[in-house]
């Protein structure tokens, strides 16, 4: 937002691209002519050369006043990343960085103080998890996504529904029950009384949709958006049940966040006409 | 060994003492965190759970299975790569160290590709008796056995090259055969280096999680061990998975000190 804080943060971007140019700083380290200064700097530039390798967990080291962190479920990977590049596009001088994960592991990262501004969760329970220990604010429902089958390019295993899945001959793939597509497939056998025979519970839709990908399983329940993303590898095959179980996908601001007014931005941009549009072209619907 | 090297009894030079406290140190102090902070009120509940004690008693047979086939392959292997005379040894043995630096998801990719229903060996097999790995305990076993070997070919390796080849070469001047040589001779030359590989080999497997979510798949009984368990307890119960990495912990320590003092006496 203000000047100085940009000018801050597009060099500490240059010194993470350049390695060990502490001429980077020449701005800063002007003001103080001391040797010791450069060479904190210096000293400076490496620990956030550190902080840029170290991880993949967002870090604010090398973040100010323009950055928005916004961690998501892993299900919004694609649309979201279109709709940080449109952000960024009509935000001049911002800067969205992404963390995309499980989201019960990113609400703990979060609750365990990870710098984050704006949290996306794939369901409410999740969501619940970061309002409870006051860590961010009110959230707003911004898609919902359904369950569909999955089958592996040219359906090996010839599925036509829910019932396949009680078929022990069957490969079949689930998300455990501790994670939110694994809660919605249980409502939805529930729905179809069909005791669905697994052969794994996996621990993400991602991981789930992987193993229909490479053709390990003859099905498998994910999102609907999951299909759509997997491209020609993978079928989708619709049910009625699914309506019972949609998920809805609450998004909040952080109270933590250094920048409130953006990460506001940045959610607002979400539930908007355009974000939306993008939302829907990936194949989530309205909440 | 110990009094040729270190005439002051006991007394540790600084600059070996201090960067080996801080080691210990660094290794030690998150293990106290996650005891500390483990909630033990539940410990009973938690630990004496029938997902516990299934994902735990899973992973004992499967990495016990799993350290057994890479002695079996590893130490022949090892003896291999330690003939100074095969020519190319230097690139085997980097291929051969490959698992160490592959993320083991990656690795359990790579077995997918092989002996997957869909894959180069495991498609054949399929299309032939119906019958895949993934998802199966055989899975999880391979998927040990890939991450685990280069451990104990390294070890053992390192023990056939340091052990007197004067020893092999007489027992072959008296007329013993290759076999009986490597047998009688250098199997129990390098004893030590076997036992101290199949317990790397075997802590490993133990503790194998990448290739084995991506290979076997997780489900409770067939392929969820122990580190899967921790994994899927961490989404929603922290307290638990501290409690199960405890558990697991604690069983590796014990197996591991009992086999040291029954077993390995000459370490």
């Amino acid at each position: 937002m203000t000047r100085p804080h940009l000018r801050r943060s597009i060099s500490a971007h240059k010194a993470k691209d350049l390695p060990g140019s502490d001429h980077m700083w020449p701005d800063v380290s002007a003001r103080h002519h001391r040797p010791t200064t450069v060479i904190g700097f210096a000293a400076a530039a490496g620990l956030l050369l550190l902080a840029a390798c170290g991880s993949s967990t967002p870090s604010r080291s090398s973040t100010s006043g323009d950055v928005v962190t916004v961690a998501a479920a892993a299900s919004l990977a694609e649309a979201f990343t279109a709709i940080g590049k449109d952000f960024e596009a009509k935000d001049p001088g911002s800067k969205v960085i992404f963390s995309f994960g499980s989201s019960a592991t990113l609400a703990s990262q979060i609750t365990q103080g990870a710098p984050v501004d704006v949290f996306a969760a794939a369901s409410p329970a999740t969501m619940k998890t970061v309002t409870q220990s006051r860590a961010a604010g009110p959230p707003t429902d911004f898609v919902a996504n359904t369950l569909e089958i999955a089958v592996p390019k040219g359906n090996p295993g010839k599925i036509t529904g829910l019932k396949d899945f009680a078929d022990k001959s069957k490969k079949i793939a689930i998300c455990a029950p501790q994670v939110p597509c694994g809660a919605a497939a249980i409502k939805v056998f529930a729905t179809a009384k069909v005791v669905p025979a697994p052969d794994t519970l996996e621990q993400d839709v991602k991981a789930t949709l992987q193993k229909v990908e490479s053709n390990e399983v003859d099905a498998a329940l994910v999102y609907q958006t999951d299909v759509l993303a997997a491209g020609d590898m993978v079928a989708g095959i619709d049910f009625p049940e699914a309506q019972q179980a949609i998920n809805v996908y609450p998004i909040a601001t952080l109270k933590a966040a250094k920048n409130p007014a953006l990460a506001q931005r940045f959610v607002d941009y979400v539930l908007s006409a355009d974000g939306q549009a993008i939302l829907n072209e990936a194949g989530f619907d309205k909440p | 060994m110990s009094n040729t090297q270190c005439h002051g009894a006991g007394r540790l030079p600084l600059l070996l003492g201090l960067p080996a406290s801080i080691g210990i140190l660094f290794l030690l102090l998150p293990l106290g965190g996650l005891i500390i902070r483990a909630p033990w009120a539940e410990a009973a509940e938690v630990l004496t759970s029938r997902s516990a004690i299934s994902a735990l008693r899973l992973s004992i047979i499967t990495a016990t299975v799993a350290a057994s086939i890479t002695v079996i392959l590893g130490v022949p292997l090892a003896w291999l790569l330690a003939r100074p005379a095969l020519p190319g040894v230097a690139v085997l043995r980097a291929l051969i160290t490959v698992p160490l630096v592959l993320p083991p998801v990656v690795g359990g990719v790579a077995l997918f590709t092989l002996l997957g229903r869909s894959g180069l060996l495991g498609g054949p097999l399929y299309s032939l008796t119906g019958f895949s790995l993934p998802f199966t305990p055989y899975a999880v076993v391979l998927a040990q056995v890939f991450v685990a070997l280069p451990y104990l070919v390294l070890a053992v390796e390192g023990a056939l090259r340091a052990a007197d080849r004067r020893y092999e070469d007489a027992a072959a001047t008296l007329g013993a055969t290759p076999l009986a040589v490597f047998r009688r001779v250098t199997l129990p030359l390098v004893a030590p280096g076997i036992a101290a590989g199949t317990v790397l080999a075997w802590a490993r497997a133990l503790g194998e999680f990448g290739a084995t979510i991506t290979f076997a798949g997780n489900f409770p009984g067939t392929t969820r061990t122990m580190p899967l368990e921790v994994y899927l307890a961490l989404e929603t119960n922290p307290d638990a998975a501290l409690l199960l990495s405890i558990l697991l912990l604690a069983t590796s320590v014990a197996v591991l000190a009992l086999l040291r003092d029954r077993w390995t006496s000459r370490w």
